[in-house]
């Protein structure tokens, strides 16, 4: 079973505001996913790395395309605080 | 004539015919959406007026198209629905989540500019679990889909409003996309046919991620021939997806496929303790009879079946904890009242984000954490390995492999709406059969084959990567024998 303050702490990593409610829940829930699995290391071991996305991830150029001008509108449209064409944020220093 | 029963190419031969009009086929399913949905839930959005302008302007394209006597696509004027974590542009889209209830999407995805081009008809937005995590649509924020079925039960996750719009007839065809099994599974469940292509064939450009190496669009549809043309539609490489591979299906269609000179593997791990015993006798009674019609049936192993849930739980949230760092209360959706930065991530997760992608997000985070990493990720990276040696095996062909696998999609058919919605494991086991050829991006399809009482049931049929023309050859011609 993994602690509260495990839980908790995971939590602050993962920029989620939980409940003391929501905490017990994950607790128990988290503690029977991760006891289910132990049954990876029952796995064969391998020597070779394996192969992430074999033969696939040709990435295009870092070029700058021209856009419709309008696309950039209904992004900062998006952006819960804003001030005319800028997203706000709160003081970081 | 109820309008809404047609296939894609019916519909066409009538549009083609001047039997009716894009106009008179996109009302007839508007009609449906409202009698229907309010009891089923299939729509998270209906865009009634994007659909009627793009009909109005499609009848003069068809109408143009006859008088200077060329043919217009099969797509063209038809009506389709897509899933609400697939943008069409200036629509909502909120991945069934309440942190995304007012997005609208900025942009196309690839796969709905495609559709577009061809003339395609967008009826509106279907429901999904929260950000397409879930087998039972019941982790929307927007409330459960019902099968139209049995409108007690579940209509299976997380694609289930794209799967019973199809079967209750309120889109021609729907997209949906697949991490886990998010098109094979409902598609199962609501007895429609459902592809999830090989990891590759389609873009993702304008998907909103769950997990990038799992995630594929595909389509659902009345019948093979018709997931055949929407699938034909959208695949094919794109700039903005660099996953995305150019397919050479051509030379596979120059080969026909028939049963005949057919190696199909019969997996045994899929066929355990675990499956429904009336699933099993009508998947096996579908087997036998495509042995009848001269299919060579080999019994075969995929050893590293029994841990393939475990490593996809680990690597599937490990990328949604990166993946939906970018909801940040910030860049999109709602924002909860803060006093400093910390405070505005915080809060605005914790108020936006459902129990089922909370849950993800811990899982993930705490098997990328420090001192847990080699245990979890890594070990689940290396368990994938095991995985998809086992299926490259299984279709050596020239080392005696097979062409194709049969087995089920679900281990049980639909079911109760609540029943497993507090046990996540319990949850997770849905998808026993459809995550293991996730974790080796293989092509799989969900073919209607039976019914429990009124509750359908699917056969899986799993091909090689990029041989979706195999299965659906194969497909077809089961689908003819058992009509």
């Amino acid at each position: 079973m993994i602690s509260k303050e495990e839980v908790e702490h995971i939590a602050k990593l993962a920029r989620l505001e939980l409940t003391e409610e929501e905490i017990i829940k994950m607790q128990a829930d988290m503690s029977a996913i991760l006891d289910y699995f132990a049954l990876l290391q029952k796995a064969p071991k391998i020597t070779e790395r394996p192969a992430f996305a074999k033969g696939y991830g040709e990435a295009r150029k870092d070029e700058i395309l021209p856009r419709d001008a309008g696309l950039v509108e209904k992004l900062i449209k998006a952006t819960p605080d804003k001030k005319d064409d800028y997203i706000k944020v709160k003081t970081i220093l | 004539m109820d309008l809404t029963t047609l296939t894609i190419r019916e519909a066409h031969e009538g549009l083609k015919n001047g039997d009716f009009t894009s106009v008179d086929l996109t009302k007839a399913y508007l009609k449906k959406i409202k009698d229907f949905d309010g009891e089923l839930n299939a729509f998270l959005s209906v865009t009634e007026k994007l659909a009627l302008e793009q009909a109005i302007r499609v009848d003069e394209r068809i109408a143009l198209s006859g008088v200077e006597g060329h043919d217009f696509s099969m797509l063209c004027g038809i009506p389709c629905a897509i899933k609400d974590a697939i943008m069409v542009e200036g629509e909502k889209c909120t991945a069934g989540s309440k942190i995304l209830e007012n997005y609208v999407a900025p942009y196309d995805a690839t796969v709905i500019k495609k559709l577009k081009e061809q003339g395609a008809i967008i009826l509106g937005k279907t429901n999904t679990d929260e950000f397409t995590m879930g087998s039972s649509t019941e982790n929307s924020a927007f409330g459960v889909t019902k099968n139209p079925h049995d409108k007690t039960r579940v209509a299976g996750g997380s694609s289930g409003g794209s799967a019973a719009a199809v079967a209750a007839n309120m889109a021609c065809y729907t997209l949906g996309s697949d991490t886990g099994g998010s098109i094979r599974q409902p598609a199962s469940l609501c007895g429609v046919v459902g592809l999830c292509p090989t990891y590759g064939a389609v873009s993702r450009y304008g998907l909103i991620a769950h997990a990038s190496s799992l995630d594929q669009i595909g389509p659902f549809a009345k019948n093979i021939e018709d997931a055949k043309i929407v699938f034909d539609s959208i695949k094919g490489k794109d700039s903005m997806d660099a996953t995305s591979a150019e397919l050479n299906l051509e030379s596979l269609n120059a080969k026909p496929y028939n049963l005949k000179a057919m190696r199909i593997g019969v997996p045994k791990e899929y066929f355990s303790e675990g499956v429904e015993p009336e699933v099993e006798k009508i998947i096996k009674s579908v087997i036998k009879k495509a042995e009848d019609a001269g299919a060579e049936i080999v019994g075969i192993s995929l050893p590293s079946t029994e841990f393939a849930l475990a490593c996809y739980y680990v690597i599937d949230p490990s990328e949604i904890s990166a993946n939906l760092a970018r909801f940040d209360g910030i860049k999109y959706g709602l924002s909860g009242p803060a006093e400093n930065l910390l405070e505005v991530y915080l809060k605005s997760r914790g108020k936006g984000l459902g129990a089922e992608v909370k849950r993800r997000i811990m899982l993930g985070t705490y098997c990328l954490s420090s001192g847990y990493y080699d245990a979890y990720y890594k070990k689940a990276q290396e368990v994938r390995q095991l995985i998809r040696e086992d299926f490259a095996k299984a279709f050596d062909l020239p080392a005696g492999g097979v062409d194709l696998l049969f087995c089920p999609v679900s281990p049980f058919p639909a079911f109760k709406i609540g029943e497993k919605i507090n046990g996540p494991l319990s949850m997770y086991l849905a998808d026993i059969y459809t995550i293991p050829t996730k974790l080796a991006g293989l092509p799989g399809l969900s073919l209607p084959v039976g019914k429990i009482g009124e509750l359908p049931v699917g056969l899986q049929i799993i091909g090689n990567h990029f041989e979706e023309n195999k299965i659906l050859a194969i497909a077809s011609e089961l689908e003819k024998m058992l009509s």
